[in-house]
C-alpha cells in the first residue's frame, strides 16, 4: 500500500483474498435477497387476512398470521379439481416421456439404422422449434380430428397428455441418447454374446447404469409438464378441466376484484410439487439442466 | 455404421456362411430399432413437424379458412404499425433480456466460485430458485409486487423518499417490468451453466496466468471467456430462442398493455388467434418467430458438427 508497510508479497496476496471473499459474499446475499424476494413475499402474503392485505402497514411482514386462506383453498372445490388434474396430467406424461425416450434413445445411441444419425439431430432441433410456434395449427388440427372422429378434442384435460410430451420427449431422448453413449460398447457385446436380448440389455444394463440420467429426464418431464401455461390457456376453457397454472391465473382473478391472499396461496402452493422435488434431489436436477448444454 | 459393428462381432465364422447370416441379422437389428425409434418420430412427426409445415399453409388462407389469400395476411401485417411495433418490442425484449441473463449469470457464478467450496451447495441452491418456480406462478408474484395501490416495492421507495413507480401502467416502464422478471427467472439457469463451465477450466492456466503479472480483467478476458466461448454461445443462443417465443411473462403481467406496448410475438399470436377468433393472422404473426429459429438452429447445428468432427 504504501512504503511504510514494507509486508511480503504473500501478506498481501491473502488480504486480496480475503477482501475478494468479502465481496463475494456481499453481492451474493444482495442477489439472494433479489432472487427470493418474489417467493417470500408469496410466502408472507398468504399468511395474511384480506383486511392486512389492504391496509396501510408494513407489506413486508405478517403481523396478525393465519391460515385461513390455505382452508379457503383446501376447501375450495375449483382448486382441488385444478391440482388433480395437473397431478394426473404430468405423471401421465412423466410416463409416456420416459417410455418413448428411452427406447428411442438406446435404439438412436446403440442399434442404428438408416437415418438414424440425422433423426438425433432432428429430436435436437425439434426441442428448439417452441410451442408458440406450434399452438395455433395444433388448434385447428384438433377442430379437424373432432370432425374427422367425432372425438371431442377441445376443452379435456386429457388433450395435455398428447401435446405435453412434444415439449419433454425431445430434450429427455437428449438426455439419455448422452448417458447411453457414455456406456461402455464392450458391456452391451459382452451381454449379447451372453444371449441376453436387446430389451434384457436395456433393463438390466443401460438403466441401472443410466439411473442418474433417468432420474435428471423424469425430473425434467414432471416440471416442464407441471409448469406448462399457454397449451392448457389455448386448449381448455372450463374450470373442472383446467390445470394449475391456467386455473389459478383465469379463475382466481375476477375482474377488478383481487384476493390475493388466496391468489398468492394458490400460486405458492402450485410451485410447492416442484420446488419439493427440487428440494431433495437437487443434483440430479442440475445434471439435466447442464447435461443438455455439456454434452450437446 | 451398423455395418462396421455387426462386423467386427461376427469376424471369426467361415466365409460364405457368414454373409447372409450377417445381413439378415444386421436388417432385423435395424428393423428392431426403427422400431423402438417409432413412437418418437410418430410424435414428432405428428404433433411438431406437421403443424410447423401446416401453420405455413394456415398462414395463407383467409379469416374463416375457406379460400386461400397467398402472402394476403402477411401484406395486411406489413401495413399495420402495432405489426412493426410488436417486431420492435420482441427484439428489445429478448435479446436485452439475454444480455442481462447472461450478464448477472455471468458474475454471480464468479462469486459463488469464490467463496470455499463447502458453502457453494447452499448458495447454488438458493440462488437456483426462480428457475424451479413454474413461471406462470412466479410472475403472480411479481404481479402483486408491481401492484398500482399495494406495491410492496413502491412502498420501500415511498420510505426512502422516492415517488411510487407505475410498473404497468405505463408504457416505459411496463416494458422494464416485463424485462425484469424475465431476467429475474432467467439468470438463475445461465448461472448453474457458467458455474459449471468455470468448474471445468483447469486452474493451471489461471497460476500459469498470475505468475505473468495478469491482473483479474486479464484473467477473465484471456484464460477464462476463451475457456468458456462454447458454452456461453450455446446458452445464448437457447435462451434467445426461449425467450424470443415466450407467453407466460408478458400474458399475466400485461397481456400486452398498456395500449399493446408490451405485446410479444407469442402473446399478440394468442390474441389474434385464439381470443380474436383469426386463426390464420395468428398463425402469420407466430411465424415471425422462424427467422430466428433458423439463424439459431444453423450455429447449433454447426457446433454439433464440428464437434463431431473432433471426437
Amino acid at each position: 500500500m504504501s512504503a511504510v508497510l514494507e509486508r511480503p508479497r504473500t501478506a498481501s496476496l491473502r488480504r486480496e483474498r480475503r477482501w475478494a471473499l468479502i465481496w463475494s459474499y456481499v453481492f451474493l446475499v444482495l442477489f439472494a435477497v433479489l432472487f427470493l424476494t418474489p417467493p417470500l413475499y408469496m410466502l408472507v402474503t398468504s399468511l395474511k387476512t384480506s383486511a392486512e392485505i389492504s391496509a396501510v402497514t408494513l407489506p413486508w411482514w405478517v403481523f396478525h398470521p393465519t391460515l385461513e386462506n390455505y382452508f379457503g383453498l383446501f376447501d375450495s372445490e375449483a382448486y382441488r379439481t385444478f391440482f388433480r388434474n395437473s397431478l394426473v396430467v404430468s405423471l401421465s406424461v412423466v410416463a409416456i416421456t420416459m417410455v418413448i425416450s428411452i427406447l428411442a434413445a438406446f435404439s438412436l445411441s446403440r442399434m442404428r439404422f438408416w437415418g438414424s444419425a440425422t433423426l438425433a439431430t432432428g429430436v435436437f432441433l425439434t426441442y428448439l422449434i417452441p410451442e408458440t410456434l406450434l399452438f395455433i395449427p395444433l388448434f385447428k388440427i384438433f377442430a379437424f380430428v373432432q370432425d374427422w372422429t367425432g372425438i371431442e378434442m377441445m376443452n379435456h384435460w386429457w388433450v395435455l397428455i398428447i401435446v405435453y410430451p412434444t415439449l419433454t420427449v425431445p430434450f429427455c431422448t437428449w438426455i439419455m441418447i448422452g448417458y447411453f453413449a457414455s456406456i461402455p460398447k464392450e458391456l452391451d457385446e459382452a451381454a449379447l454374446i451372453d444371449g441376453a436380448s436387446y430389451f434384457q440389455v436395456l433393463t438390466r444394463i443401460f438403466l441401472p447404469v443410466a439411473l442418474p440420467g433417468v432420474i435428471a429426464a423424469t425430473i425434467f418431464a414432471f416440471t416442464v409438464s407441471w409448469a406448462d401455461f399457454l397449451y392448457p390457456m389455448a386448449f381448455t376453457t372450463s374450470v373442472d378441466q383446467m390445470v394449475l397454472p391456467a386455473g389459478i391465473v383465469t379463475t382466481l382473478i375476477k375482474g377488478d376484484v383481487y384476493n390475493w391472499g388466496q391468489i398468492m396461496t394458490a400460486a405458492l402452493l402450485g410451485a410447492a410439487p416442484p420446488l419439493l422435488i427440487y428440494a431433495f434431489l437437487m443434483d440430479y436436477y442440475i445434471a439435466g439442466l447442464t447435461a443438455g448444454a455439456t454434452k450437446g | 455404421m451398423a455395418n462396421g459393428v455387426a462386423a467386427e462381432a461376427a469376424a471369426p465364422l467361415p466365409a460364405t456362411r457368414r454373409r447372409s447370416t450377417r445381413r439378415r441379422f444386421v436388417r432385423r437389428k435395424s428393423w428392431i430399432a426403427f422400431l423402438m425409434a417409432l413412437p418418437l418420430i410418430a410424435l414428432i412427426g405428428a404433433l411438431v413437424v406437421y403443424p410447423a409445415f401446416y401453420s405455413l399453409y394456415l398462414a395463407m388462407l383467409n379469416k374463416g379458412m375457406e379460400h386461400f389469400v397467398g402472402l394476403g395476411n402477411f401484406s395486411f401485417l406489413f401495413r399495420r404499425d402495432l405489426f412493426w411495433m410488436v417486431v420492435k418490442q420482441s427484439v428489445i425484449f429478448a435479446v436485452s433480456a439475454v444480455i442481462f441473463k447472461a450478464l448477472i449469470g455471468f458474475v454471480v457464478a464468479h462469486f459463488v466460485h469464490n467463496i470455499p467450496a463447502k458453502g457453494q451447495r447452499k448458495w447454488r441452491g438458493m440462488l437456483l430458485v426462480p428457475w424451479v418456480i413454474p413461471p406462470a406462478m412466479s410472475t403472480l408474484a411479481w404481479f402483486w409486487l408491481f401492484d398500482p395501490s399495494y406495491s410492496a416495492f413502491n412502498w420501500v421507495l415511498s420510505r426512502i423518499g422516492l415517488h411510487g413507480v407505475p410498473w404497468l401502467g405505463d408504457p416505459l416502464w411496463a416494458r422494464f417490468s416485463v424485462i425484469l422478471v424475465n431476467v429475474w427467472y432467467g439468470a438463475p439457469f445461465f448461472l448453474i451453466m457458467y458455474l459449471a463451465a468455470l468448474k471445468s477450466v483447469p486452474e493451471q492456466l489461471y497460476e500459469a496466468a498470475a505468475i505473468d503479472g495478469a491482473n483479474w480483467w486479464q484473467k477473465i478476458w484471456y484464460v477464462t471467456l476463451p475457456m468458456m466461448r462454447n458454452i456461453i454461445a450455446i446458452t445464448v443462443l437457447f435462451s434467445l430462442i426461449v425467450t424470443f417465443a415466450n407467453f407466460d411473462i408478458v400474458r399475466i403481467l400485461t397481456n400486452g398493455g398498456p395500449i399493446d406496448q408490451t405485446h410479444v410475438f407469442a402473446t399478440w399470436a394468442f390474441q389474434l388467434g385464439i381470443e380474436g377468433g383469426d386463426l390464420p393472422l395468428g398463425a402469420c404473426v407466430s411465424l415471425f418467430m422462424f427467422p430466428i429459429l433458423g439463424v439459431a438452429a444453423y450455429f447449433i447445428l454447426r457446433d454439433i458438427n464440428r464437434r463431431g468432427n473432433e471426437a
